[in-house]
């Protein structure tokens, strides 16, 4: 890869991944527990869409054929999605989604954190502006994470099982490869491996809160995401999701 | 949206002559009425039971338009609805609150819903067939709602008259971009402008029962109107919306499904032809497509959220004991 194709695959690999989440979360919008989350739902949903807008017209950019976000978010064969597998499981119940978004919320916090210095401006843009929102996300989910845990025999069930649901999709948050090695070394991006001990401790805080038993989840095992090998749950998501491009090609919308 | 049409009002009220003959007086010189102000029974119900229904018609509302969230044709047509939809929750939020200041809980209004017996705008148990919906429904269902809500917000019960002004213009902007939709599709290719024609004929005609029935079949207008609760008939702001909507059509060169209708100049309004009522009572009844559908999918979401809404409780009850534990303690 060249060194524009490397940092074209680092920033399309986080705008799949917001893009994705985003996505999955939508599909809550009117079926939620309660009123306040049918709006906290599509409220969190619209600012990961609005991060994934950001960073796919900049990879679009970067890559220089004229490819806009919708070409990106629509039209590619799903093995040219390079999104973490965590983000594109089916949502499960409440537990699940709330459990997820923490997750991922939480490296989140600490990326765009990390990417605030980044050398590449653009990058340290969206950053600026992502990092507010997803303080939020954590916040939110976090209070989630910890009324279920600590709530009742059947929430704490629930967040039980949602752990071990989730558990071997957490390792692949800090991968490394050529393409993380390459924009650390150029000090443009993180290598999400430098974050692992910081998340551990900041979930550790929580799920202590939430009388939950958090070992063991960055010991996961799934991995592929990265490398466009997903699970069957992507199919599914790709066929709503591009639908109407794939029944109405190259139309204005 | 809506409360226009409403169904199954009661107005009557049992309160001295003197005391409505005051109560009137008030009215009558635009003073608000607040919660807690001396109001007749038949006032308060009338109006616990129009915003109770326009509440539950923004949360249902949410249902024919979150269906096509998912499949959104652009990241900016997905956002933009995602948004629609969010907003269309927080207007069934201020609602409730604006009901709740009459003595009726939130949670009672949604039993009522779930257990079918609390209407809602019957607009939404048509179902929504092709994304052309999507720009159908924020152009003519969300131009009908405010036709009947812009003069809600001079409604002479406070609480609903500013909540209305503040849905008001989140109103405006979704009908604006319905209308976009629509406007883009139109000037589309063959497919886009047949979809687009297809939506506005199954939709049209629905909109404009979104009004209610005639004023000469409607029961409970003139006691409403005495009371300032409405401001105009249900035929006036019917004529005022296919006024104001047709030349719309035209403008983005979509045909009216409508063979009567015609502009007539001695009246200076569009003429239209006759209104279905017999599919208009059909679908109120319970017969349209996705009557049954709908309360499900509400009634799913609360069953299958119960656990959530029980942790939340039993949670917030452990962090009090513990403080008061603390506190006892430090003492
Ligand atoms: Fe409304
Ligand atoms: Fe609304
Ligand atoms: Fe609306």
């Amino acid at each position: 890869m060249t060194d524009k194709e490397m940092l074209f695959e680092y920033v399309l690999r986080l705008a799949d991944d917001h893009l994705v989440l985003a996505h999955r979360l939508s599909e809550w919008c009117g079926h939620a527990p309660m009123l306040e989350e049918d709006l906290a739902l599509p409220n969190i949903s619209l600012d990961l869409l609005g991060q994934a807008r950001s960073l796919y017209s900049y990879a679009g950019e970067i890559e220089g054929k004229g490819r806009g976000e919708d070409e990106l978010a629509y039209v590619r064969p799903e093995h040219d999605y390079h999104n973490l597998l965590l983000l594109e499981l089916d949502n499960g119940d409440f537990a699940r989604t709330m459990l997820r978004l923490y997750l991922f919320a939480a490296f989140m916090e600490l990326f765009w954190e990390s990417m605030l210095s980044s050398k590449d401006e653009a990058l340290a843009a969206i950053a600026a502006k992502a990092i507010k929102e997803t303080r939020y996300h954590v916040r939110h989910s976090a209070e989630w994470v910890i009324r279920l845990g600590d709530g009742t025999a059947e929430s704490a069930r629930r967040m039980s099982e949602a752990m071990e649901d989730l558990q071997p999709y957490c390792s692949e948050l800090f991968e490394t490869d050529a393409v993380t090695e390459f924009v650390a070394k150029q000090g443009i991006g993180t290598d999400p491996a430098t974050l692992e001990d910081a998340w551990q401790a900041d979930i550790a805080k929580i799920f202590r809160e939430a009388r939950l038993d958090g070992d063991g989840l960055a010991d996961g095992y799934q991995t592929g995401g990265r490398n466009g090998r997903h699970t069957e749950a992507m199919g599914f998501l790709l066929a709503d999701l591009q639908y109407m491009q794939r029944a109405y090609p190259g139309m204005e919308w | 949206m809506y409360s226009q049409g409403l169904i199954g009002a009661d107005d009557s009220t049992e309160e001295t002559p003197e005391f409505l003959e005051a109560f009137q007086k008030r009215i009558d010189s635009e003073d608000k009425i607040e919660p807690n102000d001396a109001m007749p029974e038949g006032y308060r119900r009338t109006l616990i039971r129009m915003i109770g229904q326009h509440a539950h018609s923004e949360i249902v509302g949410m249902l024919p338009e979150g269906n096509w969230i998912t499949r959104a044709p652009t990241l900016k047509r997905k956002a933009a609805l995602l948004a629609k939809v969010q907003d269309e929750g927080g207007h069934g939020l201020y609602l409730y609150s604006a009901a709740e200041t009459l003595g009726v809980s939130r949670a009672q209004m949604t039993e009522e819903l779930l257990e079918g017996k609390a209407k809602y705008s019957s607009i939404f148990n048509y179902p929504t067939l092709t994304w052309a919906d999507i720009g159908a429904i924020g152009w003519l269902v969300d131009g009908a709602a405010i036709m009947n809500q812009i003069p809600l917000c001079r409604t002479s019960f406070g609480p609903y008259a500013r909540a209305m002004i503040r849905v008001c213009k989140e109103e405006s902007f979704h009908q604006r971009q319905g209308y976009e939709i629509m406007m883009v599709l139109a000037r589309g290719s063959e497919k886009q402008k047949a979809m687009a024609q297809d939506a506005l004929d199954r939709w049209w005609w629905p909109s404009l029962m979104m009004f209610g029935p005639h004023d000469s079949d409607s029961q409970h207008g003139d006691q409403s109107m005495r009371w300032k609760i409405k401001r105009f008939t249900n035929d006036e702001l019917r004529q005022k919306f296919v006024d104001a909507t047709v030349p719309q059509a035209e403008f983005i060169g979509l045909k009216m499904p409508d063979p009567d209708l015609k502009w007539n100049e001695e009246r200076g309004h569009y003429d239209f032809g006759p209104i279905d009522w017999d599919e208009f009572w059909r679908v109120v009844k319970g017969k349209g497509q996705m009557n049954r559908e709908r309360i499900k999918a509400r009634r799913k979401a609360w069953d299958e959220g119960a656990w959530v809404r029980e942790a939340a409780l039993a949670h917030a009850a452990k962090r009090r004991a513990r403080q008061e534990a603390n506190r006892q303690a430090a003492e």
